[in-house]
């Protein structure tokens, strides 16, 4: 069973303005729906998958007016901003483009670091997610420490260690390899998703059903063979939302890194700021660096979520 | 240990006995599969008689007692598993293809990957094979799309790509719509027709009446009774089974 | 008072002998205030942990509503809590908001009307609070609308079904997803460290910067909040054993 998924049946939303499909439901489930329930206009997304396209997208319907409201509060800002900043400095507006490059520079940074952090991160997971499974307890016990210890860290203090006291280079015979602030922080936090990825790849192992593993015992294939062959691929699919979702965690988590002192956008915004020094500015600036997060985020959560409805086919 | 022959039985087993913790689910059973046989085990619902299969093809270890298939004890820990599942193949009743490969490619996966036999023979077999179970022009076609009549079909075919020397039926048409029973079931007596060996636990009555040579009938883990069908049939001799009889015929 | 005088003086000989310095144990000032940084972050993840639930519990109530502008706002809140990073939100509502927040003290200073604990206990728990309604929510779907009929055919109205009904089963089936934000909750306060929150890391970071003694401090972090951590996660799960209903698996 998927994780989180269920085989309960769930209402299906109901838009009082537009035609009932037809054919999938009755108008005896409109007249259900209407009874009691019509005051429960809920908008939920259905956790099937409709025939129809578009259909039962429910609460996240809303989408683009999301990004309407958050721009909508960033120009109120910058208006009200506007109002009370002196007459003779720039206008908001115009100091939030003159910023923008730099910010994206840094932004690039927390890009880069994810995606750094997601692919080591996910390598290392997935080879600690098979020692979860594996049939050696010692093997099994040595993984599943790492795994709790590394879930139960808080990132922050991951980040604060491998600062501070991973060396800043490496040494390795005569090579010198330095490692940057960045690097280090990259790896910390590929230390926490190394932890995460192996749960999930623990949890979609486990929700492969008993009856792929016992066709491929008795067609004489090894272990190793069925994992690879059967079992693994059926968990790509499952994996592959969470998996998302861990990603846009991560996204979200890299600011954290400003805070050991490497020079991302959080970094350049608060420098930003103490450059200006104008009051009027705080609130613009600091929603303007919470959009790029938004709009970078925001897709990739309705992806994630197209991804899961599609995959719960079965 | 002796060259085993024809004369002797295939799957030869003898008081076998399997717990569960505290449930004894094989009580001691005997029985014996000769070269060619197809002997149809029926019983009363619980997990003896698929446990029973699992034994001899090694899925499921015993606690005492002996299997011996072509001579060669299944239950010595030195055993090699996998020459032994290239012997004997196995149908489930959950069909249990693998669903991300299509039909085609769930019946040359094992030749290829466990017998590493050439790719281009695989595959003229296993359309072969899937003409056979009269499934042409499904090769394509995923696990997903397909009946579970035809699921079952792919299954059999999977199974007897490995050209075993017998195949153990796991009540597989107790997931089926009636209406697709009756494919898997011709699928079958063909099959024993051509003089596969066959141990098969089904609750088809009529099915086992028509091809089986030995009936056994199990219940609480034991055989209480067996014979070839026509004599099992009319004249039962133990209240059990004339009981069992009664509540299914 | 037990006298625990000789077990701080092991510590003590632990440095002199080996050079580890962990004077959070033998020297009363570092361990005060260490001390007093472990009791601020259980605080802090306390409050978080209740006002979350709170707000996920009302949250999910109000995105049921019949006025579109509600579930608008709503889901406007939970989608921006959810995309963005929580440790801008928290810079946000600390510097941005807080510099609009502000009150005059009777001598006629400007001073922050709401402290740094109050704005990272105030963000941390919208941040945690907005992922509880969506979990909530998701937990309310999948209670099956027969359940729902049948409390309506016996008379109960919204309000009564939500709450005898709808609520106690859509708890126990978001129970999971539920524990594990709560315990990132709890892994997320370390972030108010960035605000001068003087919790444990804040502490911590403090004493190092002191007695120089950086390796020793942050194993000593690691290992308490990874118990701490792991502390939870047990008591989560003996929890969720415990309202398991019998025979009722929604999955």
């Amino acid at each position: 069973m998927i994780p989180n998924a269920t085989d309960l049946p769930v209402l299906k939303p109901f838009r009082p303005s537009s035609p009932l499909p037809g054919g999938e439901r009755s108008d005896r489930e409109a007249i259900r729906v209407r009874g009691f329930l019509s005051a429960h206009e809920f908008v939920t997304p259905s956790p099937r998958p409709s025939p129809l396209r578009g259909e039962g997208e429910g609460a996240l319907r809303l989408g683009p007016s999301h990004l309407l409201f958050l721009i909508a509060a960033l120009l109120l800002a910058v208006g009200i901003g506007q109002a009370a900043a002196a007459p003779a400095a720039p206008s908001i507006l115009a100091t939030l483009i003159k910023w923008t490059p730099l910010l994206a520079q840094g932004f690039a940074l927390n890009i880069a670091m994810s995606f750094l952090a997601m692919g080591i991160g996910t390598a290392l997971g997935f080879a600690l997610g098979l020692g979860l499974i594996s049939l050696h307890r010692p093997v099994r016990g040595v993984a599943w420490f790492l795994t709790e210890f590394f879930r139960n860290a808080p990132w922050l203090v991951l980040l604060f260690y491998c600062m501070l006291l991973l060396p800043f280079e490496l040494r390795i015979g005569d090579t010198i390899i330095p490692l940057p602030g960045w690097m280090k922080s990259t790896l910390g936090l590929s230390l926490a998703v190394m932890a995460n990825v192996a749960e999930l790849v623990r949890g979609a192992v486990n929700s492969i059903p008993f009856g792929q593993w016992e066709a491929s015992e008795a067609l004489a294939f090894t272990r190793m063979q069925t994992l690879r062959m059967v079992i693994l691929p059926q968990c790509i699919k499952r994996m592959t939302p969470p998996w998302m979702n861990l990603y846009a965690i991560l996204t979200v988590g890299t600011p954290l890194t400003s805070v050991v002192g490497v020079s991302e956008a959080m970094t350049l915004t608060g420098d930003i700021l103490a450059a200006e020094n104008r009051s009027e500015l705080l609130v613009p600036m600091y929603l303007y660096l919470l959009l790029w997060f938004f709009v970078y985020c925001y897709p990739i959560a309705r992806f994630t979520v197209s991804l899961e409805r599609r995959f719960q086919v079965r | 240990m002796a060259a085993w022959t024809p004369d002797q039985p295939l799957i030869r087993i003898r008081d076998v006995h399997l717990s569960f913790g505290p449930v004894q689910v094989l009580s001691g059973i005997s029985l014996d599969v000769m070269k060619g046989d197809v002997i149809c085990i029926i019983g009363p619902s619980g997990a003896g008689k698929s446990t029973l299969l699992r034994c001899v093809n090694a899925l499921v270890p015993i606690d005492r007692g002996s299997i011996l298939v072509e001579g060669q004890e299944v239950h010595d820990a030195k055993l090699d598993k996998l020459a032994l599942r290239r012997k004997v193949g196995m149908v489930f009743q959950q069909y249990n293809l693998f669903p991300h490969r299509t039909a085609l490619d769930n019946i040359m996966m094992a030749p290829i990957h466990v017998l590493k036999r050439p790719r281009g023979e695989v595959e003229q077999e296993a359309r072969a094979l899937m003409r056979k179970v009269r499934l042409e022009g499904k090769e394509a076609s995923y696990p997903g799309e397909l009946s579970g009549g035809q699921q079952q079909r792919v299954a059999i075919a999977r199974s007897l790509a490995m050209q075993p020397d017998v195949m153990l039926f796991d009540e597989v048409t107790a997931a089926l719509d009636p209406e697709t029973v009756k494919e898997v079931l011709v699928t079958i007596r063909e099959l024993a027709e051509e003089g596969m060996t066959c141990m098969i636990v089904t609750h088809e009555m009529g099915f086992a009446r028509e091809i089986a040579d030995e009936i056994y009938f199990t219940d609480r883990g034991v055989v209480v009774e067996h014979g070839p069908p026509a004599e099992f049939f009319a004249n039962s001799r133990d209240p059990r089974t004339r009981q069992f009889l009664s509540q299914i015929l | 008072m037990i006298n625990l005088n000789p077990l701080w003086d092991w510590f003590r000989t632990l440095h002199e002998t080996t050079g580890i310095n962990l004077t959070i144990f033998y020297d009363p000032f570092d361990r005060a205030r260490f001390f007093n940084g472990f009791l601020t972050s259980l605080r802090l993840m306390a409050i978080c942990l209740v006002a979350s639930v709170v707000i996920g519990v009302v949250g999910a109530w109000i995105q049921r509503s019949r006025i579109l502008l509600l579930r608008a706002v709503t889901q406007g809140y939970v989608q921006f809590f959810r995309n963005t990073p929580p440790l801008v939100q928290l810079y946000f509502f600390y510097f941005a908001l807080g510099s609009y927040v502000r009150m005059t003290t009777p001598t006629g200073l400007s001073v922050p009307a709401i402290s740094n604990f109050e704005w990272a206990a105030i963000g941390l728990s919208l941040y945690a609070g907005a992922f509880n309604i969506e979990i909530f929510r998701a937990g309310i779907e999948a209670v099956p609308r027969e359940t729902i009929e049948a409390a309506e055919a016996l008379g109960y109205s919204r309000l009564k079904a939500y709450v005898y009904i709808i609520l106690p089963l859509a708890f126990r089936i978001s129970l999971p997803a539920l524990n594990n934000n709560l315990v990132n909750l709890v892994k997320t306060t370390t972030i108010s460290y960035a605000i001068a929150v003087p919790e444990m890391l804040y502490v911590a970071n403090q004493i190092w910067s002191d007695e120089l003694n950086v390796p020793e401090m942050m194993n000593v972090l690691l290992v308490i909040y990874v118990s701490l951590v792991g502390l939870l996660v047990f008591v989560m799960g003996r929890w969720e054993r415990a309202m398991r209903v019998p025979g009722y698996s929604p999955s």
